[in-house]
């Protein structure tokens, strides 16, 4: 019996050139960053901001920060120990530089080896992203910090920073 | 013997009718405890967390009569210098109306704080404790007394 190849290659080649695109869609054009899944990270993370995509910066950073939530940018963000390990454990698992590399690998362009910023808006990536944002909308009643993202991406929440 | 024999059966008689009214008593002392157990478990945190509150207040001052929630609406809105500059008072972030959501300095939606709109808030008392560490922190600059707790928690059981 004789198999006809071809259109099988053809549908095959069909096939995975939709599901590259889709996964594309999905990803949202490269400024899609997994919200963060885990209830208490949730919990403890987005009572006062946005609880930000573990995948937007390196464990290293994640690993600082949480080590002194005593002092979290001026507020005491502290918790227990044991919570304090689980957010850890989970933010370094998901970091842009492990198990969120293939979403967060891009924000890390420009940041020199071993470097661990403590604000994502310190990323060179970030910065050149935001470059074109003026002065005034930063001022803006309903922005007032670099540290309110849905203000602008509205679907921050869930995970999109598309414009 | 004819007159024992007539007490047993008297007594086999009024037996029965004797246990009546105590099964019917602890029916209804079942049912009833039932009935109450899903209300005194929602209670329940909020009374215990008043209640440690109280015995603080009282060791503190003596004089101690019980908590008061318009101290607590008077204190939710009044402005301290202790703290930091951008949050004076607790209606800063919380807003003047407790049935009102608040807003965080960085932009976040607070849900209301008070319980007729939050029913689920103030059920877990190490979160409360939590928020009351941080918050006086930022708010007055200092740890917040046993009794200012207990007036704003009255405040908002109250609203």
């Amino acid at each position: 019996m004789r198999i006809a190849y071809r259109p099988i290659v053809l549908g095959l080649l069909a096939a995975g050139f939709s599901i590259l695109l889709l996964q594309r869609a999905l990803a949202g054009g490269g400024h899609y960053f997994p919200p963060v899944g885990d209830p208490l990270v949730n919990e403890e993370c987005g009572s006062c901001h946005l609880a930000y995509p573990p995948s937007m910066l390196p464990a290293a950073s994640w690993r600082r920060l949480i080590g002194d939530l005593r002092n979290h940018f001026g507020d005491d963000a502290s918790v227990d120990a044991p919570t304090a390990a689980r957010i850890t454990d989970y933010l370094t698992a998901n970091a842009a530089d492990s198990g969120g590399r293939r979403y967060g690998e891009k924000m890390l362009r420009g940041l020199a080896p071993g470097e661990a910023p403590l604000r994502i808006t310190e990323l060179p990536r970030w910065i050149r992203e935001h470059r074109k944002v003026p002065d005034r909308d930063w001022r803006h009643k309903d922005v007032r910090t670099r540290a309110n993202c849905p203000a602008c991406h509205v679907d921050a929440q869930r995970g999109y920073f598309d414009e | 013997m004819k007159g024992a024999l007539h007490e047993e059966i008297a007594g086999a008689r009024t037996a029965p009718q004797a246990s009546h009214p105590l099964a019917a008593r602890l029916a209804a002392g079942l049912a009833a405890g039932l009935l109450a157990w899903p209300l005194a478990a929602l209670a329940g945190p909020r009374d215990d967390l008043l209640a440690g509150y109280s015995s603080a207040a009282k060791k503190v001052d003596p004089s101690f009569i019980g908590f008061s929630a318009s101290r607590g609406d008077s204190f939710h809105r009044r402005a301290f210098a202790g703290g930091k500059a951008e949050t004076p008072a607790c209606a800063s972030c919380h807003s003047n109306d407790p049935r009102a959501a608040g807003r965080t300095p960085t932009g976040k939606r607070i849900e209301p704080m008070a319980v007729s709109i939050s029913a689920a808030r103030y059920s877990d008392p190490a979160k409360v404790d939590k928020w009351f560490r941080r918050n006086c922190q930022e708010v007055l600059g200092r740890e917040c007394s046993a009794q200012e707790k207990g007036d704003w928690l009255s405040f908002m059981f109250s609203q």
